[in-house]
C-alpha cells in the first residue's frame, strides 16, 4: 500500500455553542492523516465526536479551527466549482439506513440523485448506470421501482452505498454504516465494502463503536475520546500493544464470543462515566477515570506522539 | 441416499429479494384511508354536496333569484322541495347556490392560505437564521391582530363586498398557521441525513427544496387542508351572518340563515336546511381530515 | 434444580394492514433456579416478543397469543390470572429491564419516588421506609452518593446510571425472575461491562432466575449459562453455552458465530455471512425456516418442518441434518476466522 495521504487533517477544531458561555469541542485539535487505499477505522464512545469529525471532514460542517486538505487542496476554503469536484470525490455513508433514504423516492431516484449532478447521461444510459450500481452491491434491477419502506435494513444500507458510488468517489466516510444492522448482515455489509474497496480502490474513513469489527476491516485504527485522537496506529498493534490507558480499558471492556476465553480474562474496570463535553477543563480529558493519572495529567493536555514507529498515542505515561 | 436428502442448489442465494408487492406512499395511505370507514362516509357526502352545488340550482326548475310574491314563506312541498323564503325564492335552489359560494370560498381561501403559507414556511426555514426570525415575527404579529377587525377594515377601505375581497380578508392572516406547520415540519426535514447526503452529493439547494423537503410535507399540507376547509367556510358564514359578506341577490349559506333568522319562529325550514348544510360540510371536512393524518402519519407505519 | 418458569407451545401473532404476522411460532423452554438463559437471535425473530409474553406486556390486540400457548410460573398459568393477580406477578415475581432506559422512566417523578412506588404497590410499606429502601437499592447497584441521587430525575442521569436505577426498581420487591431485554445494545461497551458486572453481582447474591434477550454473542459468552437461538419464530437450536459455543449442530448457529469477527484472533479473512435476508413473517413458511438461506439445504428441508432432536440432556436441535439419512456435515466453525487467507 502507498504511503501517499489522500487525506491530512491538521489540528482540526470543531466546537458548537450550546448555550450562553457554553462551548461543546466535538472535536478539539485533531491531527491525522489518511492514506490512499487504506482503511483507517475511527473508534470512541458516544459523544467522542467521531462522527463530528466525519462531517466536518467532508465539509458538510463547516471547521471551528484547523484544516482538513483533500489531495492538498483546503477543504474548507474551495471555490464553488472546486467544491462541486470535491463532492465528486468524496462521498458519506450514513448510520441511519432508514432516515438515510427520501422516503417518497423510488430507489432509482435516490440512486440517479448523484448521477443527474455530476453526468450528462442520456435517460438510457443513466437506467443501466443505476442497475450497474444496483449489480455492484449486490442487488437486481427489480429494486429500481421500489420504495425504502419495501426494504429490510441490510438492503437498504446497501442502497445507501450504491448512492455514495453512482459518482465514482475515490474516498468514502462510512459513518457507523453497520451499527444499526444486525450481525449477520453486518458482515454482508463489511464484506461488501471491502469487495468494493479491492475492485475500484477506494479509501475509507471507517467509524464505529465497534471495536471488534473496526479492528476487522481497517489498516489503522485512531481512537478518540472526548473530542481528542488518544492513540492511532496499525489495527493488530493496537490490539496487541495498546498504550493509551483508555485504549487498553476500552479493548479489556470488549466480551469476546467465547465462553472459554471470556472465564479467564481480567478486565481492566474503568470506573464512572463519560464526562461532559461541555466546557471541559485543562490537560487530559481522560484523567478522572484515568488508573495512572500523574500531577501533570491534570494540567498540560498531551500531545499526539510518535512513540514507535507508526504508534502514535497522546500520553504523558510516553516520552 | 434418500432422494429427499440430495441437497439442493438455493438459487438467488448471492441476490437480494422481494417477496411483497410493491406499494407508493400514496397508494399505502390510500389502502389505509379506505378502511377507515367514517372518512369514507365523508367523502360521499362531500361528493354528493359539491355534484348538488353544481347541478343543484338548475334541476328544481325555479331560478335562484326568481321572487314569487304568491308563493311567498311556502313550507317543503312537491313544487318548492326545501320551501321558499319571505320573498318566494325557492330555497332549495338558493341552498345549493348559496353552496357554490360557500364551497367557492371555502376552498380557494384554503387552496391561497396553503400555497402562500407552504411558500413562506419553506424560505424561512430554509435559509434559516436570521432571514427566520424576522419572517416568524411578521407572522406573529400578522396572527396576533383580531381577524374580525382586519376583515371590516379591508372591506371598508376597498369599499367591496365580492367574494374576492372576502378571499383576501379571510386569508390575509389566514395563511399564517400553515407557514408555522410547514416550517416547523421541514426544520425537523433538514436533520435528516438523506438532506445531508443530498448536499454532499452536490444538489443545489433549490433542487433540494423541491425534491424533498416539499414532497416530504405533503402529507401534512394535505391535513392542513382538509382542516382548514371548514374554517373558511364557517368565517365566511359569519361574516355574511352579521351582514359584511355576499351581498343579495347573491347568496351563502351565511347569508341564508341570516336571512331566515329573522322569521325562525314562524318558518324554522328557512335556518333548517342552510344550517345543516354548513354543520355537514364542516362535520365532513373535519372528519376527512381525521382519517387523512391517520393514513398520511409517517410514524404510523410500519 | 427445578423449573420455576416452563413456557409450552407459545404462539403469538400480530394482526397489520398487510395480515398476520406470524411473530412466535410454537417456542417451548423451561428456566430453572438461579440459571441464565440467554435467547439469542436476529431482530424479528421473535425474542423479544417472548420475552413480552411472559410478562403479559404484549398489548392484545394488535397481539394474539394463540390457544394452545402455555405460560407456567410456579404452577401458574400466566396467560389465565386475573388483572389483580397479573399487577403483583409483575415486579413481584417477574420484572423486566428494557433496552432504553429513558423510555421506560416516567420523565416527571423523581428516580426515589419510582422506586419507592413500586415498593408502596408491592410491599405495602410506608412512603418514608420506602425511600430508605430506594437509597439501599441505589447502593446495590452501585449508584454513587445514593442519598442525593434519588432527589435527580432520569434526564439529569446518563445512560448507564438510568439503567442501573431501572435494575434497582427491576430488584425492588426481589423478584424471582428477572428479564432483560437488550439490557446493554443502548450503552458503550465500557459502561456495558459494567453493567453485566453488577448483574453477574446481583445474580449471584440474589440468586435469581435470568432471561437475557441479546443478539450479542459475547455478552452471553460472559453471562450466560443455557443459550436458546430462535430465528423466524423458532427455537432452532438449544444449549448450554458450551454446546452452542464449541458443539453447535444448527448451521444458522454456526453462521451467527462465523458472522462476527473477533477481536482477540489475528487475521483478516473474509467473514463468513449469512447470504439474504429473513423470510417475511407474513408469508406462510413451509419446511425449514431457514432453507432459504441455508448453505446445507436439502429437498426435505424445503418441505417438512424438522423435529426437534436431542443430542444431550441439554443440548436440542431441529434439522434435517441430525437425521441418519442426512449426509454427514462437518461444523465449519473457525471462529472469527483462524483460518489463515
Amino acid at each position: 500500500m502507498s504511503k501517499e495521504k489522500l487525506v491530512e487533517i491538521i489540528n482540526l477544531k470543531k466546537y458548537f455553542h450550546v448555550g450562553r458561555n457554553e462551548v461543546l469541542k466535538a472535536v478539539d485539535d485533531v491531527t491525522f492523516e489518511i492514506r490512499r487505499g487504506e482503511t483507517l477505522g475511527l473508534v470512541g464512545e458516544s459523544g467522542c465526536g467521531k462522527t463530528t469529525c466525519g462531517r466536518t471532514i467532508l465539509g458538510i460542517y463547516n471547521s471551528t479551527d484547523g484544516q482538513v486538505l483533500y489531495n492538498g487542496q483546503n477543504v474548507h476554503k474551495m471555490s464553488s466549482s472546486e467544491k462541486v469536484k470535491f463532492k465528486k470525490g468524496a462521498q458519506i455513508i450514513f448510520q441511519d439506513p432508514y432516515a438515510s433514504l427520501d422516503p417518497r423516492m423510488t430507489i432509482g431516484e435516490i440512486i440517479a440523485e448523484g448521477i443527474d449532478v455530476h453526468f450528462k447521461l442520456k435517460e438510457s444510459e443513466r437506467i443501466a448506470r443505476i442497475d450497474d450500481l444496483l449489480e455492484k452491491v449486490g442487488m437486481n434491477s427489480d429494486f429500481r421501482s421500489r420504495f425504502p419502506h419495501e426494504l429490510s435494513g441490510g438492503q437498504r444500507q446497501r442502497i445507501g452505498i450504491a448512492r455514495a458510488l453512482a459518482v465514482e468517489p475515490d474516498f468514502i466516510v462510512c459513518d457507523e454504516p453497520i451499527s444499526a444492522l444486525d450481525v449477520s448482515i453486518q458482515a454482508q455489509i463489511v464484506n461488501l465494502l471491502i469487495k468494493l474497496q479491492n475492485q475500484l480502490g477506494l479509501t475509507y474513513l471507517f467509524i464505529a463503536h465497534d471495536l471488534s469489527m473496526v479492528k476487522h476491516i481497517s489498516d489503522r485504527v485512531g481512537v478518540m475520546y472526548l473530542g481528542s485522537l488518544v492513540e492511532i496506529t496499525e489495527s493488530q498493534e493496537l490490539y496487541r500493544k495498546p498504550l493509551h490507558p483508555y485504549t487498553k480499558s476500552l479493548i479489556s471492556a470488549i466480551p469476546i464470543p467465547d465462553p472459554k476465553v471470556e472465564e479467564e480474562r481480567q478486565r481492566i474496570k474503568l470506573e464512572g462515566e463519560v464526562p461532559s463535553p461541555i466546557n471541559t477543563p485543562p490537560g487530559c480529558k481522560f484523567v478522572k477515570r484515568c488508573s495512572y493519572a500523574m500531577d501533570i495529567c491534570g494540567k498540560v493536555s498531551p500531545e499526539l506522539k510518535e512513540v514507535e514507529k507508526d504508534h502514535f498515542v497522546a500520553c504523558h505515561l510516553y516520552k | 441416499m434418500e432422494t429427499a436428502f440430495r441437497p439442493v442448489a438455493v438459487e438467488n442465494k448471492e441476490k437480494e429479494v422481494i417477496a411483497r408487492e410493491s406499494v407508493s406512499y400514496w397508494k399505502d395511505a390510500w389502502r389505509r384511508l379506505k378502511t377507515n370507514k367514517v372518512a369514507i362516509v365523508a367523502i360521499f357526502i362531500l361528493a354528493t354536496i359539491v355534484i348538488m352545488t353544481i347541478i343543484g340550482p338548475s334541476i328544481s326548475g325555479h331560478d335562484y333569484k326568481e321572487i314569487n310574491s304568491s308563493m311567498i314563506n311556502q313550507r317543503p312541498s312537491v313544487e318548492h322541495w326545501f320551501g321558499t323564503d319571505a320573498l318566494g325564492r325557492d330555497i332549495f335552489s338558493r341552498v345549493w347556490q348559496g353552496g357554490r359560494i360557500s364551497m367557492i370560498i371555502g376552498l380557494t381561501g384554503a387552496l391561497i392560505a396553503t400555497v402562500v403559507g407552504s411558500i413562506y414556511g419553506s424560505i424561512a426555514a430554509y435559509f434559516g437564521g436570521r432571514v427566520d426570525t424576522i419572517m416568524m415575527r411578521i407572522v406573529e404579529i400578522l396572527i396576533s391582530l383580531p381577524y374580525l377587525i382586519l376583515v371590516i377594515l379591508i372591506s371598508i377601505i376597498l369599499d367591496s363586498r365580492s367574494i374576492g375581497t372576502m378571499l383576501l380578508a379571510l386569508t390575509l392572516a389566514g395563511w399564517c398557521g400553515i407557514a408555522r406547520l410547514v416550517r416547523g415540519q421541514m426544520l425537523q426535514l433538514k436533520q435528516q441525513e438523506f438532506i445531508m447526503a443530498a448536499e454532499a452529493l452536490g444538489v443545489k439547494p433549490w433542487k433540494i427544496i423541491v425534491k424533498h423537503l416539499i414532497p416530504n410535507c405533503l402529507g401534512i399540507i394535505i391535513v392542513a387542508i382538509s382542516f382548514d376547509v371548514p374554517g373558511y367556510i364557517f368565517a365566511e358564514a359569519f361574516l355574511s351572518y352579521i351582514g359584511l359578506g355576499i351581498q343579495p341577490p347573491g347568496t351563502s349559506w351565511g347569508a341564508l340563515a341570516s336571512a331566515a333568522q329573522q322569521t325562525f319562529i314562524f318558518h324554522p325550514y328557512q335556518l333548517f336546511f342552510p344550517a345543516l348544510m354548513i354543520g355537514l360540510t364542516m362535520l365532513s371536512f373535519t372528519l376527512l381530515g381525521d382519517g387523512l393524518r391517520d393514513a398520511l402519519d409517517p410514524k404510523l407505519r410500519q | 434444580m427445578s423449573s420455576i418458569l416452563e413456557v409450552k407451545d407459545l404462539k403469538v401473532s400480530f394482526k397489520t394492514y398487510a395480515g398476520e404476522v406470524k411473530a412466535v411460532r410454537g417456542v417451548s423452554f423451561d428456566l430453572k433456579k438461579g440459571e441464565t438463559l440467554a435467547i439469542v437471535g436476529e431482530s424479528g425473530c421473535g425474542k423479544t416478543v417472548t420475552a413480552k409474553a411472559i410478562l403479559r406486556l404484549l398489548k392484545e390486540p394488535p397481539a394474539i397469543i394463540k390457544e394452545g400457548s402455555q405460560i407456567i410460573f410456579n404452577g401458574e398459568n400466566v396467560l389465565k390470572m386475573n388483572k389483580k393477580r397479573l399487577q403483583h406477578f409483575r415486579g413481584g415475581d417477574i420484572s423486566m429491564i428494557f433496552q432504553d432506559p429513558m423510555t421506560s422512566l416516567n420523565p416527571t417523578m423523581t428516580i426515589g419516588n419510582q422506586i419507592a412506588e413500586s415498593l408502596i404497590i408491592h410491599k405495602k410499606i410506608k412512603k418514608k421506609q420506602a425511600i430508605n429502601e430506594a437509597i439501599r437499592l441505589l447502593e446495590i447497584v452501585n449508584i454513587p452518593n445514593a442519598k442525593e441521587r434519588i432527589k435527580s430525575y432520569p434526564h439529569q442521569l446518563s445512560g448507564g446510571m438510568r439503567q442501573r436505577v431501572m435494575i434497582a426498581i427491576a430488584l425492588s420487591c426481589s423478584p424471582k425472575i428477572l428479564i432483560a431485554d437488550e439490557p446493554t445494545t443502548a450503552l458503550d461497551v465500557t459502561i456495558q461491562a459494567q453493567i453485566i458486572e453488577l448483574l453477574n453481582e446481583l445474580k449471584r447474591e440474589f440468586n435469581t432466575s435470568v432471561v437475557i434477550v441479546t443478539h450479542d454473542l459475547g455478552v452471553v459468552a460472559n453471562f450466560a449459562d443455557r443459550v436458546q437461538v430462535m430465528y423466524a419464530g423458532h427455537v432452532i437450536e438449544t444449549g448450554n453455552k458450551y454446546e452452542i459455543f464449541y458443539e453447535s449442530k444448527h448451521p444458522y448457529t454456526w453462521a451467527l458465530l462465523n458472522s462476527v469477527p473477533r477481536l482477540d484472533i489475528e487475521c483478516k479473512a473474509e467473514l463468513h455471512p449469512l447470504k439474504g435476508t429473513p423470510p417475511d413473517l407474513i408469508l406462510p413458511l413451509e419446511g425449514c425456516p431457514f432453507a432459504s438461506r441455508c448453505e446445507y439445504a436439502m429437498e426435505i428441508c424445503l418441505e417438512k418442518k424438522p423435529e426437534e432432536t436431542s443430542i444431550t440432556d441439554s443440548h436440542r436441535v431441529s434439522c434435517w441434518l441430525q437425521d441418519p439419512r442426512a449426509p454427514k456435515v462437518e461444523r465449519p466453525i473457525n471462529l472469527g476466522g483462524t483460518t489463515n487467507e
